[in-house]
């Protein structure tokens, strides 16, 4: 069997400051899966997240991305296996246009010319922005910006997405609309979320973290249907919301 | 907030001016201002020949009068200064009407208005004719400092970002009642300006860690380079060749 595209294993981590935010952290993923990773407020998610590019370094354990071990020397190329999408597109576009912006990770991997060009409209098409190639980022709508920002990750063709909140903030139309993106795109797809129907819609995995490890790993169905694992890990469903109702997608 | 588009400085159009690279016209800009600055200010007819030169390439970029006198007003302070410098100079004075004036202070006054108003004028018609991007590509294809220009860029990038913080940030404080109306007031404005900060200094951060995700390495990648035919900058040239001219006939006669 070949590598899990993310193995995390006995992954630790205290800030400088002292605050452990992980503490033996267990995560396998397998190519084409879609994982949501759940959990509260303050449960190390996006510390997880921080480990899985190599921004920030393991205490303790290891990760490697499709076989490789997340190290110094191996940066360049976990930072494009591994696209992560941050939640607000205004830390993510920080570039002129959006052309610029989605040029910036394959251009940092070398690419020039004809085949970077190939990499943006390929991209932005993915997305359904192409027609927005030449606009300024802040000129467009919060929807079309989280768009684009899944784009500047596609540019770089990484083994595996990572989206931080991805239907945060976004209207219903939109939220549905990156649902159908995410759901057309061929690649593994781990998604940090506190919107359950949105996981229960897209993941069929889900994976929980709280207090700084992984507390319950299956079905998005047995999760979000075990009563007592969901109390006892602040995680609520939304009013009216029911996935014992509803059929698995 | 999303509204308006371009920057409120440019001025959308298909112009000879616009379609100008940008490099071309940042350095005929600065030679422009150049022959301006070194102009002695005894010859006021250089001067208006200057001023129906620039006017000139105001009227080929088809800006609107109006568009451009209102951004003049940014000159103000210095025609405020200007018109001070007659009354607090020394040197010999003239009577001009009721008032006695500092000869040296009316030439410096002069020069000061004539000088500073073809730089601002020139300066807004660049800024009218280029969009603020393209600027950036025109002072990194003059081999201005990467750093430099990624400041510019970051800045252009996210001002209307924390601009739309601080509206909101405004609308919050009046919403529970907040009215600046003394210097009581001044605490609450100044936490507002320190909360900007530290948001915008976190932003600066989380910008970072994007930017190190999809492999930033210390310099951004030069992805295209601006080029300019010799045509171009035979174009871009004229103003100021023309102006330079005009300095030699002044000199000379």
């Amino acid at each position: 069997m070949s590598d899990p595209v993310l193995d995390v294993r006995g992954l630790a981590y205290a800030y400088p400051d002292g605050h452990q935010a992980l503490y033996g952290v267990n995560l396998h993923v397998h190519r084409g899966e879609r994982v949501a990773l759940l959990g509260p407020n303050g449960a190390g998610k996006t510390t997880l997240v921080l480990h899985l590019n190599g921004i920030l370094t393991a205490g303790a354990g290891s990760v490697a991305v499709s076989g490789l071990p997340v190290a110094k020397e191996n940066l360049q190329e976990v930072r494009r296996r591994v696209g992560v999408v941050f939640q607000d597109p205004d830390d993510q576009l920080f570039m002129p246009s959006v052309r610029a912006d989605v040029e910036f990770g394959p251009a940092n991997l070398g690419l020039r010319g004809a085949e970077l060009e190939r990499r943006v409209v390929d991209a932005l098409d993915r997305v359904g922005m192409v027609d927005f190639i030449d606009r300024p980022p802040h000129h467009l709508s919060f929807g079309q910006r989280r768009r684009v920002a899944v784009a500047t990750v596609l540019a770089m063709e990484p083994e595996v997405l990572v989206l931080d909140e991805p239907s945060s903030n976004l209207d219903p139309a939109s939220r549905r609309e990156l649902a159908d993106i995410i759901r057309s795109l061929d690649v593994t797809v781990l998604m940090v979320t506190h919107d359950l129907p949105y996981a229960y819609e897209l993941c069929p995995r889900s994976v929980v973290l709280s207090d700084g490890v992984v507390v319950a790993d299956g079905t998005t169905r047995d999760v979000l249907t075990d009563d007592a694992l969901m109390a006892a890990h602040r995680l609520e469903l939304p009013f009216g919301f029911d996935p014992r109702t509803i059929p698995a997608p | 907030m999303g509204a308006s588009h371009g920057h409120h400085l440019h001025f959308h159009g298909h112009s000879p001016v616009h379609h100008l690279p940008a490099h071309t016209k940042i350095v005929a800009l600065v030679t422009f201002v150049l022959v301006v600055v070194a102009t002695p200010r005894q010859h006021a007819w250089a001067f208006a020949v200057y001023a129906v030169l620039l006017l000139g390439v105001v009227g080929l970029a088809g800006l609107p009068f109006g568009h451009i006198a209102r951004r003049m007003v940014v000159e103000v302070p210095f025609v405020v200064f200007a018109a001070l410098l007659p009354f607090v100079a020394s040197g010999p004075r003239v009577p001009v009407g009721p008032l006695s004036l500092s000869e040296p202070g009316l030439w410096a006054s002069w020069a000061l208005l004539a000088k500073g108003t073809l730089g601002v004028l020139a300066s807004l018609t660049l800024a009218a004719t280029t969009e603020p991007r393209d600027l950036l590509a025109g002072l990194e294809r003059l081999r201005l400092p990467q750093q430099l220009v990624q400041i510019f860029g970051f800045m252009v990038r996210y001002l209307e970002v924390v601009t739309g913080e601080l509206t909101r940030m405004r609308i919050a404080r009046e919403s529970r009642g907040f009215q600046a109306r003394s210097v009581r007031s001044w605490p609450a404005l100044a936490s507002t300006v320190g909360a900007l900060f530290i948001r915008s200094y976190e932003r600066g951060e989380r910008i970072h860690l994007a930017m190190l995700s999809r492999g930033y390495t210390g310099r951004l990648p030069v992805t295209h380079t601006l080029t300019a035919s010799s045509a171009q900058w035979r174009l871009a040239a004229a103003l100021p060749t023309a102006a330079l001219v005009t300095l030699a006939v002044a000199v000379a006669l």
